[in-house]
């Protein structure tokens, strides 16, 4: 089981992978579309890779929701 | 009517990673042709081992992040523009007004095959790990206007996006459709040509069992040998080549280096055979004086042809026959592919840039391994050392699978 940190931490060396941004950009606050540019199909890959990595399910309706990284971490934690 | 002028010029070839570095291998006698890299030949044993694979990897050239959303067919497409684009000074850095109105841009770029090696990599993938493993930009990958739109995001191009597929005429039929576009006032400018990135198992299979690849695999760069009593077949090939075309009025207005004219086009159909030529080249023909009569000229004013001659038996002396007996037995002609393999649908877009080329710097390249010319072929073909001529106009022949036979017509 990952901690907070770790899961952000995991979680910003794949947006990096997919979508180029650097890992210390990946904050909490940051939104995955309007602060980090991240579109649709970037998103799927970021999703399938952090299922992967966290052992976790991230179904489509769920995706919809997590708009911030902190989302994202807050989902993985609860959800692994 | 406008003239339709090149203002610049991209590519990216077995022979160099840009334009420049092809033309000058070329003019060096220089061959891109190789054993293939890749465990897939090993695996399926094919008898082709051979083929022209690209001097420089385009991941190389582009951003890791830039680059993994792309077919490879995209990303030489997407190398080539950039340097058609910054060369005709085009380019602008963020937040610079465009020195065009993108609205007034068009994007025609083709593809022969498309994103090929993404289908087969991604079904590998659907096969053994099922779907969540297949990537959502699969699609866009594979598309065969991918390498086009791909470009036009890249410039901002908002007149239009356009993909003609015509098989191994798709890049020299991309120049004539935007010729005609200019030609019609539509746009002001056009960014066009063609790409190819297909060297994969199942396409090198497929060209196999049509008999239509050289086996010489014991001496990879003597394997394409147009016009040469010993050719037995094309050489692959991949790459790109990207011209920037644009109304004459335009270009001069805003002080743009012309490096000659587009002066006249051919688009033909033979309706003979789904991958064989009329042996009778009348297509091939109507193509070539269509070229001469749309720029105005006669046959006598075309001092070159640089030809499709991709190294079969039946299809070089098909084309010197029909070359004969539409334009006379005046033209030098030569046979890029002997240097550079095949590049299907990037061919008549890279091989007409060499025709821009030639009229421009009054040279024409040699034709690598021609040794002992076939005598059906019954024409001067530049073979041993590149030939200096002062040419009015240079024809440039594609012709591909479904019968099309486009031709290119270049002066000043």
């Amino acid at each position: 089981m990952a901690d907070t940190a770790e899961i952000l931490s995991g979680l910003a060396e794949i947006v990096e992978e997919v979508a180029g941004i650097d890992t210390a950009e990946v904050t909490a606050e940051k939104s995955f579309v309007d602060d980090l540019d991240i579109d649709s199909l970037s998103m799927v890959e970021i999703a399938v890779q952090a299922e992967d990595k966290f052992g976790v399910k991230i179904p489509d309706d769920q995706l919809a929701e997590l708009k911030t990284v902190g989302d994202a971490v807050s989902y993985i934690e609860k959800n692994q | 009517m406008t003239d339709v002028v090149v203002t610049g010029y991209g590519a990216t070839t077995p022979l160099g990673g840009d334009a420049a570095s092809t033309w000058d291998a070329l003019l060096a006698g220089k061959s891109g042709v190789g054993h293939t890299t890749g465990e897939w030949v090993e695996k399926h044993d094919l008898p082709v081992k051979i083929s022209a694979q690209l001097a420089v990897e385009p991941t190389e050239v582009l951003p890791r992040v830039q680059a993994r959303r792309m077919d490879r067919a995209e990303q030489v497409a997407v190398v080539a523009a950039r340097e058609a684009w910054a060369h005709a000074g085009l380019a602008v850095e963020k937040g610079e007004d465009p020195k065009v109105d993108p609205t007034r841009l068009a994007v025609i770029v083709g593809t022969g095959i498309g994103g090929v090696t993404t289908l087969l990599d991604q079904d590998d993938l659907l096969e053994s790990d099922g779907l969540r493993k297949v990537s959502p930009l699969v699609v866009p990958m594979l598309m065969p206007n991918g390498p086009a739109a791909l470009i036009s995001l890249e410039i901002g191009a908002k007149g239009g996006v356009h993909s003609p597929a015509s098989a191994c005429a798709t890049g020299a039929e991309a120049m004539a459709w935007a010729w005609r576009l200019l030609k019609a006032g539509e746009v002001d400018v056009v960014v066009a040509g063609g790409a190819e990135a297909c060297i994969a198992p199942i396409t090198v299979a497929g060209f196999v069992q049509a008999r239509t690849l050289s086996q010489r695999n014991d001496a990879p760069q003597q394997a394409s040998r147009p016009f040469d009593t010993g050719r037995d077949g094309f050489v692959l090939g991949e790459g790109a080549g990207v011209l920037v075309l644009e109304r004459r009025e335009f270009a001069e207005a805003r002080g743009a280096t012309v490096h000659g004219t587009l002066a006249g086009i051919g688009l033909t159909s033979d309706a003979y055979h789904i991958t064989g030529p009329d042996p009778e080249g009348g297509g091939q023909g109507r193509a070539m004086l269509n070229a001469v009569r749309t720029a105005g000229l006669e046959p006598s004013d075309v001092g070159h042809v640089n030809c499709h001659a991709t190294s079969t038996v039946v299809g070089d002396v098909g084309e010197a026959n029909a070359i004969k007996k539409a334009l006379g037995d005046h033209p030098v002609l030569t046979a890029p592919k002997a240097s550079m393999g095949h590049l299907v649908g990037g061919a008549g877009a890279v091989e007409g840039l060499i025709a821009l080329l030639s009229v421009r710097d009054g040279i024409i390249p040699a034709t690598l391994n021609l040794e002992d010319k076939d005598p059906k072929v019954d024409l001067d073909v530049v073979a041993g050392e590149p030939r200096k001529m002062e040419l009015t106009a240079a024809v440039n022949n594609s012709f591909g699978f479904g019968g099309h036979n486009a031709s290119l017509l270049f002066t000043k």
